[in-house]
């Protein structure tokens, strides 16, 4: 059963309704069976209504949608021969950043993202995807090992932020931060960052400095959350609405800044809806642009990433 | 937190400071031990308080001065950026926030540079300047700061970056948040170039300075209790619900847990500079003669 949020309360009736006489039809009522198909066209149609003009703030809950589909799923689904890989060397294994070597559509990649977990007790595990400095210390250990070896890197980025708490503090967050994105900066393999739900800030950005940014259609990549920013601002975080608006967070609008450089289509109702279509459709947009980015030295790949944010900001909406 | 102290507090204080040399405005409370110091004396203290050691904030202009051999040197242009790029307004309009930050400070934006020399060896300073916004990064500080490494990697100086910032500025949303990577490639494009980058953070370096440009220092110097961190104290607080551990985010808290090379007192930051800038870029010459301690006021 979904999970509704608090605007698809339309969407939730009408599910309600198709639920019910899903039930009269199995004890086999006449006529039943046009009903359904009417109804059933009905919940489609305001599904793809709603979602198609969703709003900043809208999106963030869909973004942050515990049944979308999390790091662990996502993997499952497209890497075959996953083999994860753990720690930093240096202090621990920080579960809020998975990685590991694979294969996606038959091409060996290393893999690396943040879990969030999808229940409580895998979301207490896995600290919401909130990474300490270990968490991108491995990324950066993994990406120097993908590079040694002529890997692609492909990150998939899902995090409220780096963990805000006094140990990861004391180790560094912000020089972990720093080296992650210089460690990306500086790979000779090409490099796909995909931001799958949320895109917290510097949490984020040490995983996304990549040749190719993606973006799931209702995903949110933001320097700051819209609760936060709205505290700061407004000075209370009931404007977190408006703030979500201001921010310009959405995966169209980084498009036209070109942040993003694709918008990946998610299944009507959005990824949590049909978390196996998203998948697919996340796999065919890596596998493209890992094809578009063959061929390339590693001194012009560098080169090309550095140029890709160099170049931004120059237009503004 | 009302009109009162986001409006009018920071106007009088406009106000007043803009006349810190005439005589009626002879004396500052140090925030920190709360005593009277003679405005002069503050000055000639390199505005680190008497009675207690605190260092206050200083404004870029005033680095530059108190770093640069004999306070000389010449400002480098910065490029212009695309203004309020998100047309972003909360109840306030950005350009207004700019527009009132300009005026205040006669700058265009939160971070300075300027070259010159210090120990006789060319060096290209970065200052963040806090006054401006907080000393927020967005599109402005990132092409300043990439235009710095440009001039120094040019003039083969060394580049000094002063840091003093709140983190990224929310008003340039994803597009401020784009200055960490940015940032990043200018400190590689030094260490491609075989020059010294070095860091001098200062109170309060926090959020996206501190995860991009300001802790990718081949050495870093953090200044005496200057607070240094990534999360604000605040939002660490809310988050583990803890008091948080005295001295905690503190330079020296930084220095006991391997972060900084070292924490330097302000009168003792030019020697310093000046020193590992001939190490680093004069590896087989002869030692220096001794650097002059910084002068009174920062000049000659």
């Amino acid at each position: 059963m979904n999970r509704f949020l608090d605007f698809e309360k339309p969407i939730a009736e009408l599910e309600g309704k198709l639920a019910e006489l899903r039930q009269l039809g199995d004890a086999g009522g006449a006529g039943i069976g046009e009903e359904l198909a009417n109804l059933e066209s009905k919940v489609e149609k305001l599904l793809r209504q709603t979602y198609a003009k969703l709003t900043p703030w809208q999106k963030t809950q869909v973004a942050r949608h515990q049944d979308r589909p999390q790091f662990s799923a996502i993997v499952a689904g497209m890497v075959e021969g996953f083999t994860p890989l753990a720690g930093d060397r240096a202090f621990a294994d920080d579960k809020a950043i998975q990685g590991g070597i694979g294969r996606i559509r038959g091409r060996a990649v290393m893999i690396i993202g943040h879990e969030k977990g999808s229940d409580t007790a895998s979301r207490l595990k896995h600290n919401f995807g909130m990474a300490r400095p270990e968490g991108y210390r491995k990324a950066i250990r993994l990406m120097g090992l993908a590079d040694r070896f002529g890997l692609p890197v492909v990150t998939l980025v899902d995090t409220p932020g780096a963990f805000p708490g006094i140990d990861a503090e004391a180790r560094g967050q912000a020089e972990a931060i720093a080296r992650s994105t210089e460690a990306t900066l500086g790979l000779g393999v090409p490099v796909v960052a995909c931001v799958i739900g949320e895109g917290g800030s510097g949490g984020a950005i040490a995983l996304a400095a990549a040749n190719r940014v993606l973006m799931f259609e209702h995903a949110v990549y933001s320097v700051i959350s819209p609760e936060a920013c709205s505290s700061i601002l407004w000075r209370g975080t009931d404007k977190a609405e408006l703030a979500a608006e201001a921010l310009r967070l959405t995966a169209q609008d980084l498009f036209q800044l070109k942040v993003v450089d694709a918008v990946i289509p998610e299944p009507i109702g959005g990824a949590h809806r049909d978390p196996k279509a998203a998948i697919r459709s996340l796999a065919d947009a890596i596998e493209r642009n890992l094809t578009e980015l063959d061929g390339q030295s590693r001194s012009s790949l560098k080169a090309r990433r550095r140029h890709k944010f160099l170049d931004l900001g120059k237009v503004g909406l | 937190m009302n009109w009162l102290t986001n409006f009018v507090k920071p106007r009088i204080n406009a106000l007043v400071n803009r006349k810190r040399d005439v005589p009626g405005n002879l004396w500052q409370t140090c925030p920190s031990c709360g005593q009277m110091i003679f405005a002069r004396d503050l000055k000639a203290n390199l505005s680190v308080c008497q009675h207690c050691g605190h260092h206050l904030r200083v404004s870029a202009v005033e680095r530059f001065a108190m770093l640069f051999d004999d306070g000389v040197h010449a400002r480098v242009e910065t490029p212009a950026v695309v203004q309020d790029p998100l047309k972003f307004r909360d109840h306030k309009r950005y350009p207004d926030r700019l527009k009132d930050s300009r005026a205040r400070s006669g700058e265009k934006d939160a971070m300075l540079v300027a070259e010159g020399k210090i120990g006789g060896q060319p060096t290209v300073i970065a200052a963040l300047d806090f006054g401006f916004m907080g000393g927020s990064m967005g599109l402005a500080v990132g092409e300043a700061f990439l235009a710095a490494a440009a001039r120094a990697i040019a003039a083969k100086a060394a580049l000094v970056a002063v840091t003093a910032s709140g983190g990224a500025r929310m008003q340039e949303g994803i597009l401020s948040l784009m200055q960490m990577p940015r940032t990043t490639i200018a400190v590689e494009q030094m260490h491609e170039a075989g020059l010294p980058y070095i860091v001098v953070l200062t109170d309060p370096t926090t959020g996206g300075v501190t995860a991009s440009f300001a802790m990718l220092g081949d050495i870093a110097i953090a200044e005496p209790g200057a607070q240094i961190g990534f999360a604000g104290p605040r939002v660490i607080e809310k988050t583990i619900r803890e008091q948080l551990p005295e001295g905690f985010q503190r330079a020296e808290y930084l220095l006991d847990h391997g972060m900084v090379d070292m924490v330097v007192p302000r009168a003792k930051l030019r020697e310093t500079l000046a020193q590992v800038i001939d190490l680093l870029m004069r590896p087989k010459a002869a030692a220096p003669a001794a650097v002059e301690p910084a002068p009174a006021d920062g000049r000659a």
